[in-house]
């Protein structure tokens, strides 16, 4: 179908980008621009494509804009301009297109806000049984499998306030991953960790990503960015500053605003 | 202990070898004598010594004299004649009974319920609980205002163990027992409201309330469990329970009326004639548990960002909680009648629970939206990157977290609202204020006010001392099943 | 993948699923099924006649007395009078059940401290006990079982003795020493008090608009207006309550500012209160000096104390006490106290003072004992610690919840229909009897407790920013 055969539509559903290999764009964020409530313009027109099976690693100094950014990705954070687009499905006003779009992406939190008056097992089959509608059985099931791939199963019956952060965090992996999502987003998951656990959470995020899964993830961590990232963004005061693989990226930054980051964490 | 001065002229001196074990001996508990006790406590400066004194003196009369006052001067005939009334009101004594029934079914699922919720104890019947036991028994049987009624309240103890060590059994096999234990809660309520009430069965509220709930169930299982090909799985799923719950509906209502000799039931027990403990008791429990979905929605609706939805909140809360409650209740009383259509004069005590329901709803919102505020931000964006929609999120995660957070709150409210029924006496209802003051005004009771108040302040005070005891035990378990 | 449906939506369908839509929508069906219940409502009040609001009735003769009243009314005024007497002495219970309430909770609470073991078993005995009696049950006992048991006049209670009759009490009443204040100079003080209360009301709406403190949009042009309009009707109502002259017209009172200048104790009580203000003036000027420049602050100590001594002079001296006379059937003259009263004060305060000792016993061990500890450390004396480093901030604790405890007191007060004193509810209540205009009592008698209940949260709230310390 060529440019003038597409049906004009009230809402936008064009064709997705593909990238090289011919991997069609999960993510399309084309001009996007936000503003707070107080008038601070915190996104300044960032446009980012995220392909199947990538593995994209943001960083920034803080205030930079990146949660807000890969938060609106889901719709947590709404936007005023530019256009969002989830596999195809816009991010508008449209209500059912936000729950499509929640339901195709998955995040994990700084905070794992892990729903405390629930054991781990309901935590993870929450959303399946209520949203996907599934059917008991299969939701525990596949919430079982996932905790064990995460490394947690044994702990299926206690309550979230009886894991340590790492183990927490691995469960709202798995959480997320129970509704087979096409894309998960981390929002810094191992800065509220001690370091000792930061290890294991990275660990299932490199597990996953070999698995094939896409992963758009904020974090500081440098050595998880030059080993699993496909691509690295720097964001910087609403911008994106620039974009390159971890090799590039770290040995040889190219604007002056990475190379003051780069001196500043590493 | 080691010498920390370090100052450079000065030669450490070296610190002692530690003692061996034996040596150093077991750390000892210091128990005072009575004496060593009483300096430490009461006479420890000479202002303490004074104050302690005269506190004593003052005390001690008072004492002494209330103590000698209620053995021998004061008159109780005004209570242990009159103790049906003081329970429940004007109620003809031939239905006493009922009373008791009512008093049973609560021991029962209070048992039940006690045993559900500590089904993963090993031994439910621990040295504490059966010293309290064994002491309310004896209570009960030593008291000269209980001995008449000590058989059955022997058995509502019985009940009460036997169906707590029930619980666990039933805990411990099935699972959804737990959920089914608030239905039982909410049908006992209706059929304790039937017990007092009276009249046809097929006509109470209790049948109707059965049938409903019957009707909801058929339609479910109905649905969940039959399927016709032929049609949509949606279309099937409510075609299914709409056509259960209706024709089960139908035909529980009708059946009744149809078949000859189903109209038994009790005698009707005039409301007017209902008072005393165990119309206080309704009022409370009433009151707490109507203003639930009023109160959910009202806090909801204040926290909501949507201008209308939350102007109505802040004006229906702030004007409630603005005026005494007093003259809610008055206004029950003389504006419903006012504002029905003509010929609809509902009942006095409807009225009063209505005034009760509005007045806790306001109290209530503001207790769910302290817990509401404690939730972090955090649980909704995690409910809705999951997602779930908003009403969902607010169900399944908002709520239930809120809710418990504001038990202890709650608990408060419902010890004030027990208290506030004795503004009903007021407008004239017979809780037990006003059955005391009726009692009173007779000449031969009329000089036994002191013993009269002093017995009903004492039940008040046994009923919130308990249920405050009970809120911090709550809050107590709560705490560290959330840590 | 690329599914997505390539229809173009029908426009109604995109509209039931665009959030924005809904938002509107929700608010609009809210609004109309709250509006149609008050108009169906309303129907069933106009099919009985019932739905004219009309104030007027408030001239015609209300015809029953009013035993305790200091307005001087009289059963052939009219139901304003009366509703204003009846305010005025809610206004008698509330402000001496506040001030008597937060000595006793004050005392209660320090006392659950106390190194004395007795003393701190007695305080929480009495709190514990307090809280778990229904109020109107402690009402009723009061009033039967302490105050009506006196003995009647012939055996009145006399105290100390016959011939130096302070005190006098018999089932008539309670006779105290009392300063010869005139009737409108009692009615004055009322006044003035209600009239600071409003001023706290202008004073926060004229914050408002100074610091700018209003939202944008509609929102924010309707605060602003609301906040003209209480300014204006403050200030209206402060002139009457203030200057008013007459006794007849609209008000039946003498406003406070003639009651004041009007009589020579007046001058003496507008004397004392320009002390009062004195005092505390000095006093934060001293604790400013210890907290700024580590003074002793003993020159401004003894300032106090000269203040103190001169409001204790004019309080002894000025005010021309009398006490009660020992006549043939009783007693007269002094300060009369009814019964009612007395029981209605009394049970208050002793109720509410529960409530505040638990305030008050929280908020002092609400400050950690880090604080305690850093502050001894430092070297400050015990009390020298308690003054500038503890008290301070437990107040901040303290001052939030007494506010709904000064509310519910002033709620509370209500309840004096049951023990028979008139009241602003029990006049409220007999009014609606007999005059049959049941809205138009009810939202007069509401509308003032709902005023009250304002006034007391935001002159609290004002006193509250004043201990605020400032967070981040």
């Amino acid at each position: 179908m060529t440019q003038s055969e597409m049906p004009r539509l009230n809402v936008e559903r064009s064709m997705t980008p593909r990238d090289r290999s011919g991997n069609e764009a999960v993510i399309v964020a084309q001009d996007v621009h936000k503003w707070y409530d107080n008038g601070f313009h915190v996104l300044k027109g960032v446009s980012m494509n995220v392909y199947k099976g990538e593995v994209v690693v943001v960083m920034g100094p803080s205030g930079s804009g990146k949660s807000t950014f890969i938060r609106t990705f889901n719709a947590l954070e709404p936007y005023q301009e530019g256009s969002i687009a989830i596999d195809g499905i816009p991010i508008a006003h449209d209500l059912k297109d936000i729950e499509a779009v929640r339901r195709e992406v998955g995040m994990v939190f700084q905070q794992f806000n892990l729903f405390p008056h629930l054991t781990v097992l309901k935590n993870v089959t929450l959303a399946p049984l209520w949203v996907r509608r599934w059917p008991q059985g299969k939701a525990e099931e596949i919430a079982m499998r996932l905790l064990e791939r995460v490394g947690i199963a044994e702990q299926a019956q206690k309550f979230p306030g009886q894991l340590s952060g790492g183990q927490q965090q691995r469960v709202a992996i798995a959480r997320s991953l129970a509704m087979q999502p096409k894309v998960m987003l981390f929002d810094e998951p191992t800065s509220a960790l001690d370091p000792e656990m930061v290890r294991e959470v990275l660990d299932v995020m490199r597990n996953l990503a070999n698995d094939g899964m896409t992963m758009v993830c904020v974090t500081h961590e440098v050595g998880f960015a030059k080993e699993v990232a496909d691509r690295v963004v720097l964001m910087d005061g609403g911008v994106l500053v620039e974009e390159n693989t971890p090799d590039a990226f770290f040995n040889n930054p190219k604007e002056e605003r990475s190379q003051a980051f780069l001196s500043q964490i590493l | 202990m080691t010498n920390l001065d370090v100052s450079p002229n000065r030669t450490p001196t070296p610190t002692p070898p530690p003692k061996s074990p034996i040596e150093r001996g077991a750390p000892r508990v210091s128990k005072l004598g009575p004496v060593a006790w009483g300096q430490k406590n009461l006479f420890n400066s000479w202002f303490n010594s004074i104050l302690t004194v005269v506190l004593l003196l003052l005390i001690g009369n008072f004492v002494i004299g209330t103590l000698l006052w209620v053995f021998s001067e004061a008159q109780w005939a005004v209570v242990t004649d009159n103790f049906g009334q003081f329970m429940s009101g004007l109620y003809p004594p031939e239905a006493y009974w009922r009373i008791w029934s009512m008093l049973g079914i609560i021991f029962l699922m209070a048992g039940l319920t006690w045993g559900l919720l500590a089904r993963h104890q090993k031994k439910l019947l621990n040295q504490p609980v059966l010293i309290g036991l064994g002491a309310i028994a004896l209570f009960a049987v030593v008291l000269p205002l209980t001995q008449p009624h000590v058989l059955n309240l022997i058995v509502c103890l019985g009940l009460l163990v036997g169906m707590a060590l029930a619980g666990q059994v039933i805990g411990r096999k099935i699972p959804m027992a737990a959920q089914l234990i608030s239905l039982g809660w909410f049908l006992s309520y209706f059929a304790v409201l039937y017990l007092l009430n009276g009249g046809e069965v097929r006509a109470s509220f209790l049948y109707l309330v059965s049938r409903v709930v019957l009707s909801l169930l058929v339609g479910w299982q109905l649905s969940q469990r039959v399927s016709i090909p032929a049609l949509p799985p949606w279309l099937t799923k409510i075609g299914l329970f709409a056509a259960g719950v209706v024709i089960t509906y139908l035909i529980l209502w009708y059946l009744p009326y149809t078949i000859p000799g189903l109209d038994f039931g009790i005698d009707n027990v005039r409301t007017s004639k209902w008072g005393g403990l165990t119309l206080t008791l309704l009022l409370a429990v009433s009151g707490i548990v109507l203003c639930f979905p009023l109160g959910i929605l009202l806090a909801l609706g204040r926290r909501s960002k949507l201008p209308v939805l939350r102007g109505f909140s802040v004006a229906y809360i702030e004007l409630i909680r603005g005026v005494p409650l007093i003259s809610i209740l008055f206004m029950g009383q003389v504006l419903i009648p006012l504002f029905l259509p003509e010929g609809t004069r509902p009942d006095r005590i409807v009225r009063a629970v209505i005034g009760l329901t509005m007045f806790s709803a306001a109290y209530l919102a503001e207790n769910i939206r302290a817990g509401l505020q404690a939730i972090p931000q955090g649980q909704t964006e995690a409910a809705q990157s999951l997602g779930l929609n908003k009403t969902l999120t607010t169900l399944l995660i908002v709520l239930p977290q809120a809710i418990k957070i504001a038990i202890p709150a709650i608990v408060g409210q419902f010890i004030s609202l027990f208290q506030d029924t004795t503004l009903l006496s007021i407008v004239g209802l017979l809780e037990m204020l006003k059955m005391t003051r009726n009692l009173l005004v007779g000449a031969s009771y009329s000089g036994d006010y002191v013993e009269a108040f002093l017995f009903i302040a004492l039940i008040y005070w046994i009923f919130c001392y308990a249920m405050s005891y009970g809120s911090q035990r709550i809050e107590a378990a709560l705490n560290t099943d959330l840590r | 993948m690329v599914q997505k449906t390539a229809k173009p939506l029908p426009r109604f369908k995109a509209l039931l699923r665009d959030e924005r839509f809904w938002q509107v929508a929700l608010q609009i069906i809210v609004f109309i099924a709250v509006v149609a219940t008050f108009y169906y409502l309303y129907g069933n009040l106009k099919a009985k006649g019932q739905a004219e609001f009309d104030l007027g009735f408030l001239q015609n003769t209300a015809g029953f007395p009013m035993s305790d009243n200091i307005l001087g009314y009289q059963p052939t005024n009219s139901y304003a009078k009366i509703m204003q007497a009846g305010v005025i002495n809610s206004f008698r219970v509330v402000i001496v059940g506040i001030i008597l309430a937060t000595i006793v909770g004050i005392t209660a609470g320090v006392a659950s401290f106390s190194t004395n073991w007795l003393l701190q078993k007695i305080s929480r005995v009495y709190v514990g006990l307090m809280r778990n009696v229904p109020l109107l049950l402690q009402l009723i006992f009061w009033y039967t079982a302490v105050f009506r048991a006196t003995p009647n006049a012939d055996n009145q209670i006399v105290f100390p003795d016959e011939a130096l009759s302070w005190v006098v009490i018999s089932n008539k009443g309670i006779r105290l020493p009392g300063p010869s204040f005139p009737n409108e100079l009692w009615v004055g003080i009322i006044l003035l008090v209600l009239a600071l209360l409003l001023g706290g009301l202008l004073w926060r709406s004229a914050n408002m608009f100074r610091l700018g403190r209003f939202g944008a949009g509609i929102g924010g042009w309707l605060s602003r207006g609301v906040n003209v309009a209480i300014i204006v009707a403050v200030v209206i109502t402060d002139y009457f309550l203030l200057f008013s002259n007459s006794a007849e017209d609209r008000l039946y009172f003498t406003g406070a500012v003639p009651a004041f200048v009007g009589s020579p104790q007046g001058l003496w009580v507008l004397a004392l209160m320009g002390l009062a203000a004195g005092l505390v003036y000095v006093w934060k000027l001293r604790t400013q000096a210890m907290l700024t420049r580590g003074e002793d602050g003993n020159l401004l100590l003894g300032m106090m104390g000269a203040i103190a001594l001169a409001t204790a002079a004019i309080i002894i001296f000025a005010f021309g006490w009398k006490t009660p006379v020992i006549v043939p059937n009783g007693a007269e003259g002094g300060l009369p106290i009814t019964m009612e009263y007395a029981a209605v004060v009394t049970g208050l305060t002793f109720y509410t003072g529960a409530f505040i000792a638990e305030i008050v016993r929280a908020g002092i061990q609400s400050v950690s004992r880090g604080q305690w500890e850093a502050a001894r450390s430092l070297g400050l004396s015990n009390s020298k610690a308690m003054q500038l480093v503890v008290f301070p901030q437990s107040l901040q604790v303290i001052i939030p919840p007494l506010n709904s405890e000064f509310a519910n007191l002033a709620k509370n007060s209500s309840l004096a229909i049951a023990v028979g004193y008139q009241d602003l509810y029990s006049v409220a209540y007999t009014s609606l009897n007999q005059s049959g205009r049941a809205i138009e009592v009810i939202a007069v008698m509401m509308g003032t407790y709902l005023l009250i209940n304002l006034l007391i949260s935001i002159n609290m709230n004002q006193l509250n920013a004043v201990f605020q310390v400032k967070g981040r």
